[in-house]
């Protein structure tokens, strides 16, 4: 009896649409923001846990149990239960609203979660940033299959160049003099700015795609190593934007709402460029050339597309960095970030969207769940993916996607 | 610039070009047998410097304790052979433990592994040894010739000596020997090779432990012209040294070895001219402008047969 007492509830929890799982989440960062101090005061806690208490496995391991209790009491149980009663009234809405309600859960869920403190904001705000990155990197070395390494390079074009205009524009500075445009139509203006800076990017990405015409592969990553070396250098010569002493003074103008929205364009157009029949050349130029050739797929134009996508993307999101920031230098540009960049990539996922968030998001997780490890936190870090590396060598999630729409498979009774 | 100023900075380049040619020959050769990118190797210079020290303190050690005095020239032999032979290790560990599981993986992803165990050796060499500087004891004293208004130390003849040295070695050993054989032939053809009866994984660490052995060598060397050591020193060499293998061309030994002293010359002469901030942005920017014409480098070919190392 035990037993089909419990195959019963597991198939009604896989039953349960993603919708109500955002939809508990959210109702249990309203539980934390109302009753999360006084229950993990009562636990012996002191403050909420700001990453779901996993820095207290390395900080204070004895306030474990608590630590468990209060995930439990917080977000386990009512998202649990909020899933389990909501589910048959959420899969009574009409598949059109499906995708807002879900960006509109997902985003109420992340902006209550984060409001409770700015640390929480940062890393949410780092997190979509690192997901853009990973999913424009993924549109050339995972549908493509090429190794560039320019994403570094690529992310301080658009820092600079995005800086630049929303300095010049409307900060009073040292270098620019009084803001060129009226301040008051600052935030309305650095939509615009962001996308100059992608599409000064994008151009720049010719030099690295033209040379790729010629060559592939292995002296594709030599050409975007040295694109990465040549920005950096040249950054570090340009005394108007502050050489290597760096860049202030941006305005903070990307705030969550706005991280979240260029984050989830980017994701739509790549996923939309992906899936399109241009698109569908990109894995062609990377299983055979010759052959997309001879089957019409104008590989030249597919791979200037994939290559000016993937930079304007990386420059917006360097542009979106700058303005978290407030500060920018070209050292953290270099190689380290685009190597953080790649392994983001390579653990979550080759050609997956999906990948490129469960990479970003794990790698950034981990960054931040290790922090009390200080200097040998890049021990563990490099040690773990190379663990990934090695078990699953094209990522967690590759070369597939999860949707979010769980669909009914009727299937005809068994006859015979 | 006149023609004594000339000299000297080529002098300066001369030696300056040979710990690039000495770390690019290990680059270079991974590249040519085993197809791969070893992204760590600028770390297993880092590497070699710092067994080189230890070494080098022991030795020292045991020579003032009174045992056995031994002279310093053979302190400094003594010292290179066991950088060598501890970097050796090195090497073998970093392609047992990153490269051979992921013999059969995409490139890519063997590369990136590449990087995080090049990022591990960085840290673990912070984190246990802390962050301090370390300093080279001097084991040469250093007598600077001046041979018509140029000054060459003794340190700069060796460092040249033993790089060409080091080369001609190497490239013996590549064309003259059965496992220099078993080299070219996984060059020339990669999976016929365990057909033939020779195991692909006697190959890649034979292959790792000679290129390791020439940027320990490098490294202790280095050390010796500039005694600072640092974790991170590898970081710095080693990318330049990498587009200086490429610029040789894939697995050529002799391309390493003039496209090192290449990449050395128009460095030196680069910040000889310019200001040195410049001096980065115009040596990658030629190397770019050469790859660009030439994508395969001096002596590279295109993957197919008749490739040689």
């Amino acid at each position: 009896m035990m037993k089909s007492l419990i195959q019963k509830v597991r198939s009604r929890v896989s039953e349960i649409p993603t919708h109500a799982w955002l939809l508990g989440l959210l109702v249990a960062t309203l539980i934390e923001r109302l009753v999360g101090d006084a229950v993990a005061g009562s636990l012996g806690l002191g403050i909420i846990p700001r990453l779901f208490g996993v820095r207290y496995i390395l900080t204070k391991p004895l306030l474990i149990p608590s630590v468990m209790a209060y995930l439990l009491v917080i977000y386990l149980v009512p998202i649990s239960i909020v899933a389990w009663f909501s589910a048959p009234l959420i899969k009574k809405l009409p598949s059109r609203l499906s995708t807002p309600i879900f960006l509109l859960l997902l985003y109420g869920a992340l902006h209550i979660w984060g409001g409770l403190d700015e640390y929480r904001l940062l890393v949410l705000q780092f997190i979509l940033i690192s997901i853009l990155l990973t999913a424009s990197l993924n549109l050339t070395n995972g549908y493509m299959g090429e190794f560039s390494c320019a994403s570094g390079g690529f992310m301080a074009v658009g820092a600079y160049v995005t800086s630049v205009l929303t300095v010049w524009g409307f900060v009073n500075d040292d270098v620019f003099g009084p803001p060129a445009l009226p301040p008051a139509i600052g935030p309305f203006m650095f939509p615009i700015a962001l996308i100059i800076g992608g599409i000064v990017t994008a151009l720049t990405a010719l030099l690295v795609a033209i040379p790729s015409f010629r060559t592939r592969g292995d002296y594709l990553a030599i050409i975007s190593l040295a694109y990465t070396f040549i920005i950096k250098s040249f950054l570090e010569n340009l005394e108007v934007v502050g050489g290597p002493r760096g860049f202030m003074h941006m305005p903070k103008w990307a705030n969550l709402p706005v991280v979240f929205l260029w984050t989830l364009a980017g994701l739509w157009v790549m996923h939309n460029y992906v899936s399109s029949l241009l698109g569908k050349g990109a894995p062609g130029v990377r299983d055979d050339e010759l052959a997309a050739e001879v089957m019409t797929v104008d590989t030249r134009r597919v791979k200037v597309i994939t290559f000016m996508l993937s930079a304007f993307w990386t420059g917006v999101a360097g542009g979106l960095f700058a303005h978290v920031m407030g500060y920018i230098n070209p050292a953290t540009f270099g190689i380290m970030k685009t190597a953080e960049i790649m392994a983001m990539l390579y653990m979550g996922g080759l050609n997956s969207i999906t990948g490129s968030i469960v990479g970003a998001v794990l790698l950034k997780f981990l960054m931040e769940a290790l922090r009390p490890l200080q200097v040998a936190k890049w021990i563990f870090i490099p040690v773990i993916i190379i663990f990934f590396m090695i078990r699953r060598p094209w990522g967690l999630v590759s070369f597939r996607e999860f949707g979010i729409l769980r669909k009914e498979v009727k299937r005809a009774p068994a006859s015979d | 610039m006149t023609l004594t100023a000339f000299l000297q900075y080529f002098a300066n380049a001369l030696q300056w070009g040979s710990f690039y040619a000495l770390i690019a020959i290990g680059y270079s050769m991974v590249y040519g047998v085993l197809m791969l990118y070893n992204f760590a190797h600028g770390d297993i210079f880092m590497s070699g410097a710092y067994i080189g020290l230890f070494v080098c303190t022991g030795l020292l050690a045991i020579s003032a304790g009174g045992l056995v005095s031994m002279p310093p020239w053979l302190i400094l032999i003594l010292t290179i052979i066991g950088s060598m032979i501890g970097t050796s290790l090195v090497g073998m560990f970093v392609e047992r433990v990153a490269y051979r599981p992921l013999r059969n993986a995409p490139r890519a992803s063997a590369a990136v592994t590449g990087l995080m165990v090049g990022l591990l050796l960085e840290t673990t060499n912070l984190w246990v040894l802390g962050a301090e500087r370390r300093h080279y004891p001097p084991l040469i004293k250093v007598m600077s010739y001046k041979i018509g208004g140029v000054s060459i130390t003794n340190t700069k003849i060796m460092v040249i000596g033993v790089a060409l040295l080091v080369m001609l070695i190497m490239h013996l050993i590549v064309h003259k020997t059965k496992i220099g054989l078993a080299m070219r032939a996984c060059a020339y053809d990669f999976p016929v090779v365990p057909l033939m009866g020779v195991s692909i994984d006697f190959i890649a660490p034979a292959t790792f432990v000679l290129g390791s052995s020439a940027a320990a060598i490098a490294g202790v060397l280095f050390s010796i012209s500039y005694p600072v050591l640092e974790p991170y020193m590898g970081m710095l060499i080693g990318w330049k040294a990498f587009i200086a293998a490429i610029l040789g061309g894939r697995g050529s030994i002799k391309g390493a070895l003039l496209a090192g002293y290449l990449l050395g010359f128009i460095e030196i002469f680069v910040a000889a001219i310019f200001p040195s901030t410049l001096r980065d942005l115009i040596a990658y920017s030629i190397a770019l402008l050469i790859l660009t014409f030439r994508p395969l480098g001096f002596f590279g070919e295109p993957y197919s047969a008749h490739m040689r190392l």
